[in-house]
C-alpha cells in the first residue's frame, strides 16, 4: 500500500503561521500565473497574424502602465516581506523560558542531551506544550537540524553554537532530517522527534535512569581540570572570576568589548588567547583537542549556572541564534 | 588593409578604434584583478578585525627592512615601465628594450628578496601548515595571519612572474621595432598591468608589515 | 517562406535567391582551419560542440539521479556514488553548460552580427577562451573519471577542505579555469559593444539581446574573480592545510559561503539574463512588433545585474548569520523581483495588438514564459524569511532553481538555437518535429519539477540518496517526467544534426525579422557583411519597415504604369 502525502503535518506553535504565509503566497502566485498565462494565451489567439507579412501596431511604451506594474508587485512584495519577517523573528528567537537541550552533530548522527543529563542518539523526546531550545554544535562539518513538522531548521556549525527552538503542539512521531549536505551518509543522518504529553515524558525520563545535569557535570569537570586554581573569583587576579559572567559585557585587552555568550565562553576555553580579558596575562593553556563538544558544553553550562542562580537574567535579552559580533 | 596599415587588425576600422578597444579591455581586466585580490583583502580585514592581537604578533615576525626595500624596488620598476611606454610611443626601440630589461631586473630583484623572506619563514616554522610553530597568545589565529600572508604575497608574486613572462615576450618584438606611435598597445597594456601589480604591493606592505605592530609587543 | 508540413520535401538543390557563394563555413576547409580560427562564428560553433557534450554528460548524471530516486531505499548505487553523481551533475551543468551556454554559443555568434562589427574586439582571446574552457573541462572529466567529487557543486567548507576524500582540487581547478574563459568572453563582449557598434547604432537602438549580454558580461567581470579566489583558497587549503576556513584555527566556514554566494548568486543572472535577451528577440520577431517598453526592458537587465550583487545572503538564512542581516537580504531579494516582473509584463504587453505567427521558436518562448513565471514567483516566496526557514535545502529549492535555470535558461537557449539556426547553418529544420520537441520539453519539464515543490514542502531535503516511503509517489512522477524531458532534448539534437546536411536552405531572413544579423546572408560571410551596415531606425521597427515597403511597392507600380 503506497502512502501518499501532499502536505506535511503541522505540529509546532508556529507551523500554522508558516503554512498561512505559504498559502497566502501560493494564492498570490496562482493569481498572477493565471492572469499572465491567461493574457498570453488570449493574445496569442486574438492577435494571430491575419495574413502573411502583417505587422503589429507600433505602440511602444506607456509610463502609467510601467509604473503600475512596477509598484503593485513592489507593494505586494514589501507587505509579504514584512509578514514573512515577523514570522521569521518568531522562529529565530527562542523565548526566555525555553528549556535548553544540547545537540552535538557529527558525521552521521545526532547526539542529544536533555537538561536532566539524559542522552539519546538520533532521537529526541520532548514534552508537548513546553518551549524547547536546542543549543547545537558540530564536531566536524556543517549539518542542519530540520524537523519538517515543526517548520524550522538551523545549520549546525563546527566551532560555535547555533540554536533552534519550538513548542510541540501535539503528541506524535516526527521526522528529523539533516538538511545540509555532510558527506557519505547524509541522507541517513536522521531520526525521529517524539513529542509526548508532559506526564508521559516524565515517565519516559524516569525510565532512562538517573543522570547528571550538564551544569553538575561541568562543575565536576571544572574541579578535575583544576580550573579553579586560577578562576577562583577572589583577588588572586590570575584568571577572571566567572561568577555572573554569562550575559555580561566583557572588556578585552584589545580595547573592544564583547558579550559573554555561549560561543564566547566556548572560544575562551579552546582558544584563550583570542579574546584576552583586559588586565590578565595570557597564562591559560588551550584546551583544544582535550575536551570534546559535550564536555565543553558542560563547562559552559556550569559557567552559565553561576549567573542564573544570581537571578539577573531579566537584564539581558534572550540570546539570538547569532553569535557573531 | 594590413599591408597599408601595419599592425592594424582586419576587424578594426582605425588605429584609434584598435587602441581604445585594447585600453578598455585592459582596464576591464584590471577590474577583474581588483575583485580577485579584493576577495583576499576582505578575508584579511575580517580576520584582522576578529584577531587583532594574533595578527599584530604575526606582523612582528615579518621583516620590515626587506619589505621596505622591495617597496622601493617596485616603485622604481613602475618608473622604468612608464618610461618604456613612452619610448614605445615614440618608436625608440633601443630605449624600449633597455627599459624593459631594467624592469625585468627590478622585478627579479623583488622576487629574489621575496624568496629570501619566504625561506626565512620556512626555517622559522612560520609556514602555515601542520608544522607551524609560534609562541604567542593564540598561535592558531596567528597561523591564519600567515596563511593570508602567504596567499596574498604568493598570488602577488605569481602576478610578477606572469609580468616577467610578458616582458620576455615583448623584448624580441621591441628589438625588431614593432612598436610605434600607431601601435604600442601591447606595451601600454603591459604597463597598466605592471602598475596594477605594484599598486597591490603598495597596499600589501602596510597591511601586512606595518599595521598594528604596536599591538603585538607587550 | 514555406515552413509547414504540407510544403514539398526539402531538397538540397533548392537554393534561395540570396544564397551566398561563399560563407564562413565554406571559406576555409580542414580541421586546422577550425582549430586555429579567429572567426567568432566558428568559435561559437566550437563552443556549441563542447557545450553539447557537457550538457549530455550532465544529463546522463541527472538520469542516474532520477533512476536512483525511483525507490526510497538507495539500491541502484552506493551513497558515495550517488554523492559523486549529483556533484558531477551540478558542476557540469552549472560551470560547463548554464554559465557559458548562451553567451559563448549564441552570444559569440550574434554580438558582432547584431551590432554590425566584423568580429569581436579580441579574436585571439576569443579562441583562447574556447581552449581554456576545454582545458577546464578536461580537469573536470579527469576528476570525474579518477573517482569523482562528493562535495556538491557548492564546495562548502570544512567538508570540502578537510573531510572529503575525493578529487576536490582537480574539480575546483576546473571551475577556476572555466572562470577565465568566461572572463575573456565577457571582456570581449563589453569592449565590442562599447567600441565597435555600427554607425547610427546608439545604445537605445541596440537589440535587447545585446543589452542582456552587456549586463551579463558586467556580472561575469565583477563576480567571477571572487569565485576564482574562493575556490583557489579551497584548493590551497587542501594542499597545504593552511586553515583559512578551518574553524579549529579560528577560521570561519560561513565566510566561505559569503564569498561563494557573492559570485554564485549573480551567476544565476549570468544564466538567466541572456535567456531573457533571447526571449525579447523572439517575442518581437514573432509578434512582429517592437517590444513594449523597450527602454524599461533594457534598463531592467542592468538593474537585475546590479541588484544581483546585493542578495547573496539569501542563500544563508539558516546558516547562522544574524537575523538583521537576513532581514536586509530578504528585502533586497524581493526587489530583484521588480525588474523581472517588469520584463514579464512588457513581454505580455508586446503580444497585445501584435500579428503573432506560430513559428517553432515562438513555442519555446511561450514555454519559457510559463515556466519562468513559476520560477520567479517561487523565488519571491523563497525570499520570504518565514517560508525560507522551512523549505531551505529541500526539494522546494531544487524545484525552484530548476524552474529558473532549466525551464528558463535551457528553454530560451533552445528557442534561440531554433531562431538563429538558419542563420548559423543556412539550413531549416523540420517544423513538425521542432514543435513536438518544444511541447515534450514543456510537459516533461513540468512533470519532472512540479512534484518537487510538493515533496520539498513536505520536507524532503536535497541531496538525499534514500528517503522515507511517503515521498515515493512524487519522486516516481518526477522520474517519469524526466524521461519525457530527456526525449524532448534528444529530438532537436537529431534534427539539428540532420538539417546541417539535408535541411532546406534558408534565405537571408527566413522569419522576416528585423536586426542587422538578418541583413547579411545565411550563413554570413567570414567578415560578416559584404557592405558594412549603418543604422537609422529604432530597434524592431516593423511598422516603419512596412511603411517603407508599401512606398517601395507603390513606386514600383508607378514605374510599371
Amino acid at each position: 500500500m503506497l502512502e501518499v502525502s501532499l502536505f506535511p503535518e503541522s505540529a509546532s506553535s508556529f507551523s500554522g503561521e508558516v503554512d498561512l504565509l505559504f498559502f497566502a503566497w501560493t494564492g498570490i502566485s496562482i493569481f498572477f500565473s493565471l492572469l499572465i498565462t491567461g493574457l498570453i494565451l488570449y493574445f496569442f489567439v486574438r492577435f494571430k497574424s491575419p495574413y502573411k507579412g502583417a505587422t503589429g501596431t507600433p505602440e511602444h511604451a506607456s509610463w502609467p502602465l510601467e509604473v503600475t506594474w512596477s509598484v503593485i508587485p513592489l507593494l505586494i512584495a514589501l507587505a509579504m516581506f514584512a509578514w514573512g519577517t515577523k514570522v521569521f523573528f518568531r522562529i529565530a528567537r527562542p523565548p526566555a523560558d525555553a528549556v535548553e537541550y544540547f545537540v552535538t552533530a557529527k558525521q552521521w548522527m545526532w547526539k542529544i542531551q536533555h537538561p536532566t543529563g539524559n542522552r539519546e542518539i538520533n532521537a529526541l523526546h520532548v514534552p508537548v506544550g513546553v518551549p524547547i531550545k536546542l543549543t547545537m554544535t558540530s564536531e566536524d562539518v556543517i549539518h542542519s537540524f530540520f524537523v519538517p513538522a515543526f517548520r524550522t531548521k538551523m545549520d549546525v556549525l563546527p566551532g560555535r553554537y547555533t540554536s533552534l527552538w519550538f513548542t510541540a503542539t501535539k503528541p506524535g512521531k516526527f521526522h528529523l532530517f539533516c538538511a545540509e549536505y555532510c558527506g557519505s551518509e547524509h541522507s541517513l543522518m536522521g531520526g525521529w522527534v517524539y513529542a509526548m504529553e508532559p506526564a508521559e515524558y516524565e515517565g519516559w525520563l524516569a525510565g532512562r535512569g538517573p543522570a547528571q545535569r550538564p551544569a553538575e557535570s561541568g562543575q565536576k569537570l571544572f574541579a578535575e581540570l583544576a580550573c579553579d586554581t586560577c578562576h577562583r573569583g577572589d583577588q588572586s587576579q590570575r584568571g577572571p572570576g566567572l561568577e555572573g559572567l554569562f550575559g555580561r559585557e566583557v572588556q578585552l585587552a584589545s580595547g573592544r568589548t564583547v558579550i559573554a555568550d555561549e560561543t564566547y565562553l566556548r572560544e575562551s576555553i579552546v582558544s584563550p588567547g583570542t579574546k584576552m580579558v583586559a588586565g590578565y596575562a595570557p597564562l591559560m593553556p588551550t584546551y583544544q583537542g582535550q575536551l570534546n563538544e559535550e564536555q565543553l558544553n558542560q563547562l559552559v553550562a556550569y559557567i552559565k549556572s553561576l549567573t542564573t542562580t544570581t537571578a539577573d537574567t531579566q537584564d539581558h535579552p534572550p540570546t539570538e541564534p547569532e553569535s557573531e559580533p | 588593409m594590413s599591408e597599408a596599415h601595419p599592425g592594424l587588425e582586419h576587424h578594426f576600422d582605425s588605429y584609434d578604434q584598435q587602441r581604445e578597444s585594447a585600453k578598455l579591455g585592459m582596464w576591464l581586466f584590471l577590474i577583474t584583478e581588483v575583485m580577485f585580490f579584493g576577495g583576499m583583502f576582505l578575508l584579511y580585514l575580517i580576520y584582522r578585525w576578529r584577531f587583532p592581537v594574533a595578527f599584530a604578533e604575526g606582523s612582528n615576525h615579518l621583516d620590515v627592512t626587506l619589505g621596505a626595500i622591495n617597496t622601493v624596488i617596485l616603485i622604481g620598476s613602475s618608473l622604468t615601465v612608464a618610461l618604456a611606454v613612452r619610448a614605445a610611443q615614440l618608436g625608440k626601440s633601443k630605449a624600449l628594450v633597455v627599459l624593459l630589461i631594467l624592469t625585468l631586473l627590478l622585478g627579479g630583484m623583488f622576487l629574489g628578496i621575496k624568496s629570501v623572506e619566504y625561506s626565512h619563514k620556512f626555517h622559522q616554522h612560520l609556514f602555515p601548515n601542520d608544522s607551524f610553530q609560534f609562541e604567542g597568545t593564540s598561535p592558531n589565529n596567528t597561523r591564519l595571519f600567515f596563511a593570508i600572508y602567504f596567499c596574498m604575497t604568493g598570488f602577488h608574486a605569481l602576478h610578477m612572474l606572469i609580468g616577467a613572462g610578458i616582458i620576455l615576450w615583448l623584448i624580441p618584438h621591441a628589438w625588431r621595432g614593432r612598436f610605434n606611435a600607431n601601435n604600442y598597445n601591447y606595451v601600454e597594456g603591459f604597463g597598466l598591468y605592471w602598475h596594477f601589480v605594484d599598486l597591490v604591493w603598495i597596499f600589501l606592505f602596510p597591511l601586512l608589515y606595518l599595521l598594528g605592530r604596536n599591538l603585538g609587543t607587550h | 517562406m514555406s515552413f509547414d508540413l504540407n510544403a514539398p520535401a526539402p531538397s538540397a538543390g533548392d537554393r534561395p535567391a540570396d544564397w551566398p557563394h561563399n560563407h564562413y563555413l565554406k571559406d576555409k576547409q580542414g580541421l586546422r582551419s577550425w582549430l586555429l580560427t579567429k572567426d567568432h562564428k566558428r568559435i561559437a560553433l566550437l563552443y556549441l560542440v563542447s557545450i553539447t557534450i557537457f550538457f549530455a554528460l550532465g544529463g546522463l548524471m541527472a538520469l542516474l539521479i532520477r533512476i536512483e530516486l525511483l525507490t526510497p531505499a538507495g539500491d541502484l548505487m552506493e551513497a558515495d556514488t550517488y554523492n559523486r553523481v549529483f556533484t558531477a551533475h551540478g558542476v557540469l551543468m552549472v560551470f560547463f553548460f548554464l554559465i557559458p551556454g548562451i553567451p559563448a554559443v549564441l552570444g559569440n555568434f550574434l554580438v558582432p552580427l547584431m551590432i554590425g562589427a566584423k568580429d569581436l574586439a579580441f579574436p585571439k582571446l576569443n579562441l583562447a577562451s574556447w581552449y581554456i574552457f576545454n582545458i577546464a573541462g578536461l580537469f573536470g572529466l579527469w576528476a570525474l573519471l579518477s573517482g569523482g567529487v562528493d562535495t556538491g557543486w557548492t564546495f562548502y567548507t570544512p567538508f570540502s577542505t578537510t573531510f572529503s576524500n575525493s578529487y576536490v582540487v582537480a574539480t575546483v581547478l576546473a571551475a577556476f579555469i572555466a572562470g577565465f574563459s568566461s572572463i575573456l568572453t565577457a571582456l570581449n563582449f563589453v569592449v565590442t559593444i562599447h567600441r565597435m557598434r555600427a554607425p547610427g547604432l546608439t545604445w537605445f537602438r541596440l537589440p535587447l539581446f545585446i543589452w542582456s549580454h552587456y549586463a551579463t558580461s558586467l556580472i561575469i567581470l565583477l563576480g567571477t574573480p571572487v569565485i576564482a579566489i574562493t575556490v583557489a583558497l579551497v584548493a590551497i587549503e587542501r594542499i597545504f592545510q593552511m586553515g583559512i576556513f578551518d574553524p579549529s584555527l579560528g577560521g570561519d566556514p560561513v565566510l566561505f559561503q559569503h564569498l561563494f554566494w557573492f559570485y554564485s548568486h549573480p551567476a544565476v543572472y549570468i544564466m538567466v539574463l541572456p535567456a531573457m535577451g533571447i526571449i525579447s528577440e523572439l517575442i518581437a520577431a514573432f509578434a512582429r512588433k517592437r517590444i513594449f517598453g523597450y527602454r524599461f526592458v533594457a534598463v531592467a537587465s542592468v538593474s537585475i545585474a546590479v541588484l544581483g550583487f546585493l542578495v547573496w545572503g539569501h542563500h544563508m538564512f539558516v546558516s547562522g548569520q544574524s537575523v538583521y542581516a537576513a532581514t536586509i537580504f530578504s528585502v533586497l531579494s524581493m526587489l530583484v523581483a521588480i525588474p523581472s516582473a517588469v520584463k514579464v509584463f512588457n513581454w505580455t504587453a508586446t503580444l497585445y495588438d501584435g500579428a503573432i505567427v506560430y513559428e517553432p521558436p515562438m513555442y519555446y518562448a511561450l514555454g519559457f514564459l510559463g515556466i519562468f513565471l513559476i520560477g520567479g514567483l517561487t523565488g519571491v516566496m523563497l525570499a520570504t524569511l518565514g517560508i525560507n526557514v522551512h523549505v531551505h535545502d529541500t526539494y522546494f529549492i531544487v524545484a525552484h532553481f530548476h524552474y529558473v535555470m532549466v525551464g528558463g535558461t535551457i528553454m530560451a537557449y533552445l528557442g534561440g538555437l531554433h531562431y538563429w539556426w538558419p542563420k548559423i547553418t543556412g539550413r531549416l529544420y523540420p517544423a513538425f518535429w521542432s514543435r513536438l520537441a518544444a511541447i515534450a520539453v514543456f510537459v516533461g519539464f513540468n512533470l519532472t519539477f512540479f512534484p518537487q515543490f510538493i515533496v520539498g514542502y513536505l520536507g524532503m531535503p536535497r541531496r538525499y540518496w534514500a528517503y522515507p516511503d511517503e515521498f515515493q509517489v512524487l519522486n516516481v512522477l518526477s522520474s517519469a517526467g524526466a524521461t519525457v524531458l530527456g526525449i524532448g532534448y534528444v529530438i532537436p539534437l537529431i534534427y539539428f544534426v540532420w538539417s546541417m546536411r539535408y535541411g532546406q536552405r534558408a534565405s537571408a531572413n527566413p522569419w522576416d525579422a528585423i536586426g542587422l544579423e538578418w541583413e547579411t546572408s545565411s550563413p554570413p560571410p567570414t567578415e560578416n557583411f559584404l557592405v558594412m551596415p549603418t543604422v537609422s531606425a529604432e530597434p524592431y521597427d516593423f511598422a516603419g519597415r512596412e511603411r517603407a515597403r508599401a512606398l517601395e511597392a507603390a513606386a514600383k507600380e508607378a514605374e510599371v504604369v
